[in-house]
């Protein structure tokens, strides 16, 4: 198997990470002697096997519904890049 | 006053309780060595200041009852720290500050800690070497230019170094166990589920575990059992009856059956590593436990399925890191090129490659081939451990299959960076305790550490091996302290 540029264009897209020729290059040649280590699994027949999803043998548990908030929004829009008191600011969406 | 921190954590604590040593002489014993060490660049952000008020606090209005009176102590960077700067080691978390704590380090400062700083780790804590951080890379005070093991690579370093009398790390592939054995010290993976994942920046869900670090078996026993607790706000956290590890810690193993997996014995492994191996079953049989020969036919498996389970997961925690709610954000046209700058530039070259392996194994097409693949193949690797214990109540293998390299020597090749986990791995996807404790040195000087894998919740079971394993290695790690100013 080989992952190609083209590939490794569509998996920046999808990820959200710009990648200029240079790394992207650089991530083909990295991810495909990474994949080459995961075929490994191939030697394995799984037709019956069951997935294992979690390893925590435990059922999810109920609440009760209540408000637990300590109204610290401030200080919660003091962490984001470009703060307006009250919302959090990003480029314009709509024209 | 200069041996303060020569002590151990036990040692500590009963000084403090008998009034011998005051909170403040300990936490100002450990800052002031710690600001000499700069040059092992453990630390990303000290809290020293408030350390020292804190302890003259404790020490106004003591109290003794606690497991961790006024003992100060640093933490990986990966736990949420209310009030104080969490990085993750990345340049995208750079600004961070969290509103909340974190549940095990909440335990602790409720058992009377006192943060002294946030301690250095791979970046989203990936990586084997702690050459990812986007704060440089950490040394090893065992030699100089030489990787304290990753991504726990500032907390194994601060241990060692007697910045911290000990600290708690995470482990989602032997992040913990790795850095310990490399920097001679004792690091325990606890059962998945008995640590709170609450307020631990996410790396892969399903993996992540806190434990403690230390520089022997008492003290990890006494830090597991502060850090363990059932905590509704983490819906894979599991209550059950949690032992007082460190009280009930006892050498006699006598009768117990130790597995010895052959499948652990891999293609180019040195023959220090072996021998140490073997010098360890001999350790256990002197205890008076029994060795059997046992197989996990599906240990190669481990690390493929790994690199496929955790970056699929990671891809999905870190889509979180978006520039818009908290950290770096990079300028950008519109809002996707916003993005995609921030990604690029606030993540650094493995994380990156991480999210893309993820990223791939998740998308349309690929999906059945390799992520569900290794999902049942994650079953198969437990139904190996299942099926052996059986017959014995823990395994003994070697922790790594090397000691520490130096400093640049495998950045260029992550698959064999990634071999580095070949033991430690197949315990995170079983999600089982296992502890590392050190057990002898290779021709250069260089710590080895041995790892005992225990089933499900027994992590008194193998405390106690290790605990009993110890005083027959009786190790001693040379430190020869080159780095302080």
């Amino acid at each position: 198997m080989s992952i190609d540029l083209k590939t490794i264009k569509h998996i920046s897209k999808l990820s959200r990470i710009s990648v200029d020729e240079q790394r992207a290059k650089k991530l083909a040649g990295d991810l495909n002697s990474i994949f080459d280590f995961i075929e490994k699994l191939n030697e394995l027949k799984t037709d019956n096997v069951e997935p294992l999803t979690s390893v925590a043998e435990t059922t999810l548990k109920l609440r009760s519904d209540e408000v637990k908030s300590e109204n610290i929004r401030e200080q919660i829009i003091k962490n984001s890049p470009q703060d307006n008191k009250d919302y959090f600011v990003v480029p314009k969406v709509i024209e | 006053m200069s041996d303060i921190t020569k002590q151990s954590l036990t040692e500590l604590v009963e000084n403090i309780k008998n009034k011998k040593l005051s909170s403040t002489d300990v936490t100002k014993g450990f800052i002031e060595r710690s600001e000499k060490s700069g040059e092992l660049n453990a630390y990303i952000t000290d809290d020293f200041s408030s350390a020292l008020d804190k302890a003259k606090k404790f020490d106004q209005k003591p109290n003794f009852n606690l497991k961790l009176p006024g003992i100060p102590m640093a933490v990986k960077d990966l736990f949420c720290t209310k009030n104080v700067k969490t990085t993750a080691g990345s340049k995208i978390l750079n600004n961070f500050v969290p509103t909340y704590e974190s549940t095990v380090t909440k335990n602790i400062w409720n058992e009377g800690a006192i943060l002294l700083g946030k301690l250095n780790c791979d970046e989203f804590a990936m990586g084997s070497s702690n050459e990812t951080s986007f704060f440089g890379n950490v040394q090893n005070p065992i030699d100089k230019d030489l990787v304290p093991g990753g991504s726990s690579g500032g907390s194994a370093s601060a241990v060692a170094g007697k910045l911290t009398p000990i600290t708690i790390g995470t482990d989602t592939g032997g992040s913990i166990r790795q850095p310990a054995s490399f920097t001679g010290t004792v690091g325990l993976k606890p059962t998945y589920g008995s640590c709170s994942r609450y307020g631990i920046v996410a790396f892969a869900s399903s993996l992540d575990q806190a434990g403690p670090m230390a520089q022997n078996v008492k003290d990890c026993a006494l830090l597991q059992e502060v850090i363990s607790s059932y905590d509704p706000k983490d819906s894979t956290s599991i209550d059950f009856k949690r032992n007082e590890y460190s009280k009930e810690l006892s050498i006699n193993i006598k009768g117990k059956k130790i597995g010895i997996p052959k499948e652990y014995r891999v293609d180019g492994m040195p023959k220090e590593i072996e021998n140490l191996w073997q010098k360890g079953i001999q350790y256990v049989k002197d205890c008076g436990a029994e060795t059997i020969d046992i197989s996990l036919p599906h240990t190669s498996y481990a690390l493929p399925t790994y690199y496929i389970v955790a970056p699929a997961e990671a891809s999905s925690n870190l889509a979180r890191y978006d520039g818009v709610k908290y950290g770096f954000r990079a300028k950008g046209e519109n809002l996707i090129e916003m993005y995609e700058k921030t990604r690029s530039e606030g993540f650094g070259a493995e994380v990156q490659r991480r999210i893309m392996i993820g990223t791939y194994v998740l998308s349309s097409g690929y999906y059945d081939a390799y992520y569900l693949k290794a999902q049942k193949v994650r079953k198969l690797i437990k139904n190996d451990f299942d099926e052996a214990y059986k017959k014995v109540d823990a395994i003994l293998t070697p922790s790594t299959p090397s000691s520490a390299f130096k400093i640049g020597e495998k950045t260029n090749d992550p698959v064999s960076m990634y071999l580095n986990d070949i033991f430690t791995v197949p315990v995170n996807l079983a999600g089982l305790p296992a502890i590392s404790i050190p057990a002898g040195h290779d021709s250069k000087g260089y710590p080895l550490g041995l790892q005992i894998i225990g089933k499900a919740f027994d992590e008194q079971n193998i405390l106690n091996i290790a605990f009993a394993m110890e005083e027959k290695i009786s190790f001693k790690n040379q430190i020869n302290d080159w780095w302080i100013k």
